[in-house]
């Protein structure tokens, strides 16, 4: 049951993500992204994490990509405005690089030998347990990690500024 | 699978009783703009003369919407334009299975029947993030259509949804704080019987930052500027016909009853009944029901005398005078048969199992009761208040909300520091 689910959530992560960048419509591939992030919900749920589940459906699905696709339909790009990539000389060798590192890194993949792992206590993933860990635990990285994202909105709104 | 079962039970029940509610909500809007603005209000459907006090026009309406011309218009984006309805409506639909209905029932294996379909670990972060979605229906609607009046209603709309959401959130966050859970049934349990203890009391500012931002999440007025008619036509469903405008409707006033259960969940006490705890209602439930009983009986009795002494032959010359006979000799009966039924019968002698069930229907009733009420605050605001203009809802949700809910968590916190303080 659990494999089954697993390979579900898994597919329609991989096969949305696929889809969101052969998608033509920047709004049809923001869309796509959003349905990625339910399949990755999903896996966290098989994970036994059901806060960063819900928390990847909130944060991401809910807040970032709505205004991602806000920011798509102010732009309201028409059909000629997009620009379409063709194929030339420099993007094939760049492909062909790509699929060879993709071979490469399933080559070392399929390598890696296989490691039973001990089943998580019921405890873990609860809303409880996250928050020990934050903020108990690593309370210090925590609030460094804040004071960088602080200082990352702070540079952004003085670069998106106009010039007075 | 049993279980199965009674997960597939308690997810469909309360959908039925929400989808049942919604021709009773139109009613109550129309009924109640029409009390506001001293009007009788939708009066005229009638089945063979029954017309419910207007409330066969929700039948008539659903019939009209059904069988109106599906028409999809040439210019928009069809897969988006066919998803928008489906994803608010479903959006919609799936917040309530964290709500809890009554205290949960203790079962003879020790477990609990819970009276809500999923006690998520993480139950309020659950419907945060379900209203948050709900605006991708809208924004794809107003999308998808290509047209200019309901692109600027989605973008309306997605702009206010942000805006509220974050407010709405630090209001939930306080609440959280104060119950030590984010279980909705314990953060019921925590606000304990007495009234005085509802956060709606404790967390007052919370309570009001809340309530604003629901009234702005489910776009209702004096937030409903996504569908403002005298800017946008109808802002983001302007393209939309038949059923997939019904689906736009409808999805309105589940949000509204969510809303409104989440409301009473959070801050006024869910299915506590006031002053009496589980325990001492589960003792006397036996009292409770007899006495319901009878104060029932007496209602329907009194109810339907009243309305078979209106009867007069020839007022309306046709079906329409025996209205009143129709509706009120089955209520005199239903009240008579209930009365005379309970005084033979005398008193009721329950065992703990039925006491405990009828416990749990009083208080599924009060909780109805109550999101009934909360829905009728929504109509009340709408009908009485002036629809904002655009900046003075920006202004209100960042400027006065936010740091509001704001304040109130810090105050929330200091109070909660002194005393644990204290304490020790």
């Amino acid at each position: 049951m659990e494999e089954f689910f697993f390979y579900l959530f898994a597919s329609v992560t991989v096969g949305l993500v696929l889809l969101m960048i052969v998608q033509d419509s920047p709004v049809a591939s923001a869309m796509c992204l959003v349905g990625a992030f339910f399949g990755l919900s999903g896996l966290y749920v098989l994970l036994s994490a059901p806060f960063v589940a819900v928390m990847q459906i909130l944060v991401y699905a809910g807040a970032i990509m709505v205004l991602f696709v806000f920011v798509i339909m102010l732009l309201n790009l028409k059909e000629h405005e997009l620009v379409y990539d063709r194929m030339n000389l420099k993007r094939v060798v760049v492909l062909f690089i790509g699929l060879g590192l993709f071979a490469f890194l399933t080559k070392l993949f399929l390598r890696i030998p296989k490691v039973e792992f001990a089943a998580v206590e019921a405890s873990f993933g609860t809303v409880k347990e996250v928050g020990r860990t934050m903020f108990v635990n690593y309370l210090i990285p925590f609030e460094l990690i804040g004071i960088l994202l602080l200082v990352g909105l702070v540079g952004a709104v003085l670069l998106g500024r106009r010039e007075e | 699978m049993p279980v199965v079962l009674v997960a597939i039970i308690k997810v469909v029940v309360p959908l039925l009783v929400i989808l049942n509610l919604l021709p009773l909500m139109i009613w109550l809007e129309r009924k109640g703009s029409a009390f506001i603005q001293d009007r009788p209000g939708p009066n005229r459907a009638q089945i063979l003369g029954v017309r419910l006090g207007g409330l066969v026009h929700s039948l008539a309406d659903v019939l009209k919407l059904l069988f109106k011309e599906d028409i999809i218009p040439n210019h928009v984006n069809k897969i988006f334009y066919l998803a928008a309805p489906v994803i608010t409506l479903f959006v919609a639909c799936v917040t309530f299975i964290v709500i809890p209905f009554a205290d949960a029932l203790p079962l003879k294996n020790g477990g609990f029947f819970t009276f809500q379909a999923a006690d998520l670990n993480a139950g309020i972060l659950y419907t945060l993030a379900m209203t948050s979605l709900g605006v991708y229906g809208i924004m794809l609607a107003g999308w998808s259509s290509n047209n200019k009046f309901a692109l600027l209603g989605g973008l309306r709309s997605s702009a206010q949804m942000i805006s509220y959401e974050l407010s709405m959130g630090i209001a939930v966050l306080t609440v959280v704080m104060v119950s030590g859970s984010l279980s909705l049934n314990d953060i019921v349990l925590a606000q304990g019987a007495n009234p005085l203890t509802w956060n709606c009391l404790r967390l007052l500012p919370a309570c009001l930052v809340f309530i604003v931002a629901a009234f702005a999440e489910t776009n209702r007025s004096p937030f409903d500027l996504p569908e403002g008619e005298s800017e946008l036509v109808a802002g983001y469903h302007v393209e939309y016909s038949s059923m997939k405008f019904a689906m736009f409707f409808m999805a309105e006033y589940i949000n509204m009853i969510v809303a409104s259960a989440l409301i009473v969940t959070l801050f006024f006490g869910g299915w506590q009944i006031p002053f009496v705890d589980t325990a001492t209602l589960r003792d006397n439930a036996d009292k409770l029901v007899y006495y319901s009983a009878l104060g029932f009986g007496s209602f329907s009795l009194l109810v339907g005398l009243i309305l078979v002494t209106k009867f007069k032959k020839g007022y309306y010359g046709d079906s329409r005078d025996y209205e009143v006979l129709v509706l009120g000799v089955p209520a005199i009966l239903v009240g008579l048969l209930l009365l005379v039924g309970t005084l033979i019968n005398g008193h009721f002698y329950f065992g703990t199992e039925a006491k405990q069930i009828w416990a749990a229907l009083f208080q599924i009733g009060l909780f109805l009761a109550k999101t009934l009420f909360m829905c009728w605050v929504f109509i009340w605001v709408r009908w009485t208040l002036p629809r904002f203009r655009y900046d003075q809802l920006m202004t209100l949700g960042w400027k006065y909300m936010l740091p509001t809910s704001l304040v109130t968590v810090f105050a929330a916190a200091l109070v909660m520091l002194l005393m644990s303080q204290q304490d020790q």
